[in-house]
């Protein structure tokens, strides 16, 4: 197991170097071939060659394109100094810059957004895995009835029904309509009730996605996995099925959920765009999308690197399950 | 079995009508009028009550929380920084200048008073020299008071571009034309004071020594990025994260992107400031990143305003004239949309051809496309804003844009055309913001209307964020072959130098970041320009801002679309509402209060 995890330990660090890279080429270096000066974009409206330039230096954009990626390398594992316009400015460790905008550095601003989204996904997460999970495995037991197919109707609404719909709708009416709650978001050191208040709206309208996808996949799974020889065997034996059902085709059936569930939130922790837009709730989605508004390389950079880091974290840990689950994956 | 069904689908039809129901309903949440808890009713004081007079003046109180909502932030709430006007406008809660715009309603406010100084400044030596005096009592948030030391330091950081980019250079052009000044972070002077075209014999007296007269030299003064700014307060980049005050307010918090939290700056007197009324006790700015879901709030009552005041958007625009439009105004914004013809890609080069469109287009529709007359905005037929002296609205048409021609003129299009040596026509592309559905609406509808006389224009949607540099710069203009190009603009201050010099005058054509993007080189109205900063007669100078609009409108470089209006949503909770021309039509920010 510690040979296995191991491997994936390092698998997972060279693959955030390449992502640094890849990242780094595609924020700095499309921009360089299209001809397009980022810098241009953060002087004011009659700005002459020696402004653009001087804000060219300062942002750093007029060093080598390798020699940017080492600073942004370096700076993650040791911090970075930053001279400037006669200041000079240490950045520590982990540095991921200065933000072009606001001058803020972008780990704490980072790290200041990252539990509003944690809560998000972690909160949605729950509820579309209890309710996605057992609408499927009831759908799947009770194959054919009024429930399946209301279920799975109702299934199919969630996974088409983009996520600003069912978002607008649902504040239309409990926020604007009915007034239940104010739904605006409030930092859970406040405010408790405010904190929940202001995230219900957004978990239940996330969770409805993916409890759809998730009830789908789990009644599709379960009845795979019902028609197989070792759950005829199992029920041959004599076994109760509540025990068939829970301990065997479960066991099975969780597999390709679990898959679904680490690469989701993953991705949700990266930044749930839409529904911290819908909410307007002030996580990394948010603060991603007035970057690329603006044009803040360092934040959308930034981003994308903690996407990643929870995109590899959350696989690393559905692998390591994978093995609990089934311990013949150890030896792949 | 039957009925059990008929049941179900009963519940399921009377579930289904009151979410149709709440629905239909949600969005009236707020009214026109708005209750306390106490039952007290907020009057709105009706459409356009607001917009160049005062409304509900005698409604207003000390005290209160003003909420401003916002879906984008200010681009730098540094005073050397800012150049969004929203920006300009909030800045005078926590900043004071030596002169600013007058706090008064429409064309009143764009005039210029005292601030920080006691009076208007001792013009002399023809137009170069002025003098100023500090008033008695005006202080810092620490308590310290501001001398004309600080409004000299507050100046030269508009020179440190390297540190401190963003902002007009406006004054750093007037005062130093040859650039000789580095800035006070490269300043070897001790007190980081080394300008030389800024004296401070005292620290109340200040003096300017203008190289060459600029009559627009007090507008530029009133900018806040003729803010006074301490030294030793001075945190440069991050200034901006939290500026020390010398307004009413000083920040309390500010989270960029998140929120602003204002609070009363007791250290200033209302007896120190002619200027602001300082109503509320606190102020916020809650920004979000979805207009609608703002608009939304604002309509709820959840918030006062929106700070951006660039209207409301489509979807909130229509719920509020439907169900709240008292609660609107509808002011001209100081902008002109316009299509604009770079000479350097064929065959805008010729006069002509630059005509045939301008006749081909059907300028009713580029008004719907803009919004129609309410939210989009008069037919524009000239390119000098009704907010700028010289200014003859649409009195001046040389095109017949509102009159004859409203729906094009195909005919005199062709006739231009065959004149241009294209009687069939020619091919071209229209450059458009990608990030401004508005802007793609009138793109789509000139393409229609030129289609007609022979004109095939392809458009080219562009990052839009990157404007700066996409349209920015004339080599790729030329390289895209951008024949028309959809922008707009608004005066920096009310005068053809504020608005029309980055635009028209040849010594702006740059290689990046350009805004004369027509690439007008017209000696003539250089010469304008330049007798219009030597004088100093107000008539005179409206004379030749005039001028230089119908030599910008003969040579056929531009296509207005409309002199722009917005719908801003005012809520019936607030006292003391006026728009102001000295901030482009939206409201005087800093005299708002909240009703008793």
């Amino acid at each position: 197991m510690l040979a296995y995890l191991i491997r994936r330990l390092i698998a997972a660090a060279v693959m955030l170097v390449v992502i640094i890279v890849v990242v780094f080429g595609i924020f700095f270096l499309i921009p360089k071939w299209a001809g397009i000066d980022p810098a241009a974009n953060f002087v004011g409206k009659q700005a002459d060659p020696a402004a653009i330039e001087a804000v060219r230096q300062k942002l750093g954009l007029a060093e080598p394109i390798h020699s940017q990626v080492w600073e942004f390398f370096k700076g993650i594992f040791a911090g970075r100094t930053y001279v400037g316009g006669g200041d000079v400015t240490n950045c520590a460790a982990p540095c991921f810059g200065y933000s072009f905008r606001t001058e803020q550095e972008i780990w704490p601003v980072l790290m200041d957004r990252f539990p509003v989204t944690l809560a998000l996904a972690l909160g949605a997460a729950l509820l579309w895995l209890l309710l996605g999970v057992s609408a499927g495995v009831l759908s799947a037991l009770k194959r054919g009835s009024v429930w399946d197919r209301g279920a799975m109707v109702i299934a199919l609404g969630g996974v088409s029904l983009p996520i600003y719909f069912t978002g607008m709708v649902s504040a239309a009416i409990f926020i604007y309509g009915l007034g239940w709650i104010d739904g605006q978001f409030v930092p859970l050191e406040e405010s408790f009730s405010g904190w929940m208040g202001g995230l219900i709206l957004p978990w239940i309208t996330l969770a409805f996605l993916y409890a759809a996808m998730y009830a789908r996949i789990t009644r599709a799974t379960m009845l795979e996995v019902l028609g197989e020889d070792y759950i005829r065997t199992a029920r041959a034996k004599g076994l109760a099925e509540k025990t068939v059902i829970s301990k065997h085709a479960m066991r099975s059936t969780m597999t390709p959920v679990l898959t679904m569930l680490g690469m989701d939130i993953g991705a949700l922790i990266g930044g749930a765009i839409l529904t911290e837009t819908t909410f307007n709730l002030p996580g990394l989605g948010q603060a991603v999308l007035q970057a690329i508004r603006t044009q803040d390389l360092p934040v959308i950079l930034g981003v994308v690197l903690i996407t990643s880091i929870a995109v590899i974290i959350a696989n690393l840990v559905v692998d390591i399950l994978y093995s609990v689950i089934d311990p013949r994956v150890r030896l792949a | 079995m039957t009925t059990h069904t008929t049941g179900r689908r009963k519940r399921a039809l009377a579930a289904a009508a009151v979410v149709a129901a709440l629905l239909s309903t949600a969005a009236c949440g707020g009214g026109s009028d708005s209750t306390d808890k106490a039952g007290n009713t907020a009057k709105a004081a009706g459409f356009d009550a607001a917009n160049n007079k005062v409304a509900q003046a005698e409604l207003v109180a000390k005290g209160g929380e003003l909420k401003f909502a916002g879906a984008q932030d200010a681009d730098s709430w540094d005073t050397t920084r800012g150049y969004y006007g929203f920006m300009w406008n909030f800045a005078r809660y926590y900043s004071r200048t030596l002169v600013t715009n007058t706090p008064a309603p429409g064309a009143e406010g764009a005039g210029i008073t005292p601030d920080l100084a006691t009076a208007a400044a001792e013009i002399s030596d023809d137009g170069k020299t002025y003098k100023y005096t500090l008033r008695d009592g005006v202080t810092w948030e620490d308590g310290k008071p501001i001398t004309s030391k600080d409004v000299k330091y507050g100046i030269e950081r508009i020179w440190a571009q390297d540190v401190l980019s963003g902002g007009p250079v406006y004054l750093k052009d007037v005062l130093d034309p040859k650039g000789e000044y580095k800035g006070p972070y490269k300043d070897k002077h001790p007190e980081k004071l080394g300008l030389k075209a800024i004296e401070t014999p005292d620290d109340k007296t200040i003096i300017f020594k203008l190289p060459e007269a600029n009559s627009d030299f007090e507008e530029m003064l009133a900018m806040v990025s003729a803010s006074p700014v301490r030294a030793d307060k001075d945190t440069k980049a991050q200034y901006q994260l939290k500026p020390f005050s010398s307004g009413p307010y000083k920040f309390e918090s500010y989270e960029p992107g998140k929120k602003l939290v204002l609070v009363r700056n007791d250290k200033w007197s209302q007896e120190s400031d002619p200027v602001r009324k300082a109503y509320p006790d606190k102020i916020s700015v809650t920004f979000f990143s979805d207009a609608n879901d703002m608009d939304q709030r604002l309509i709820n009552g959840d918030y006062h305003l929106d700070i951006n005041q660039t209207g409301m958007s489509p979807q909130g625009r229509q719920t509020a004239l439907q169900e709240h439009k008292g609660n609107l105004d509808n002011p001209v914004s100081g902008y002109i949309r316009y299509a604009v013809f770079p000479q350097s890609v064929k065959p805008f080069d010729n006069e002509h051809c630059r005509k045939a469109v301008i006749y081909g287009a059907d300028h009713e529709s580029l008004q719907t496309a803009r919004g129609g007359p309410i939210a989009g905005g008069d037919i524009g037929t000239n390119m000098l804003p009704p907010s700028v002296p010289g200014s003859e609205g649409q009195k001046y048409d040389p095109y017949e844009l509102a009159g004859a021609n409203k729906k094009g003129n195909a005919e005199k299009a062709k006739e231009e055309l065959e004149a241009c040596g294209k009687p069939d026509g020619f091919k071209t592309r229209i450059a458009v913001r990608n990030n401004k559905p508005v802007e793609v609406a009138t793109a789509e509808s000139l393409q229609a209307s030129l289609k007609k006389v022979g004109i095939e224009a392809e458009i080219d949607q562009y990052d839009g964020s990157q404007t700066s540099s996409i349209i920015g710069s004339p080599e790729n203009v030329k390289k895209k072959g951008y024949g028309i190009i959809i922008m707009g603009w608004g005066p920096d201050f009310p005068s053809v130098q504020g608005y029309g010099l980055p635009l028209w005058h040849s010594d702006y054509i740059l290689e990046s970041g350009n805004n004369n993007y027509a690439l007008i080189e017209d000696k003539e109205i250089d010469g304008l320009f330049e007798d219009y900063v030597k004088e100093l007669d107000d008539a005179k100078k409206a004379e030749i801002s005039t001028q230089i609009n119908h030599k910008v409108m003969e040579g056929g470089y531009y296509l207005p679309f409309v002199f722009e209006k917005f719908i801003n949503w005012r809520s019936p909770e607030l006292a003391n509402v006026y728009t102001s021309d000295g901030y482009s039509g939206q409201y005087d920010f800093v005299n708002l209060g909240l009703k008793k």
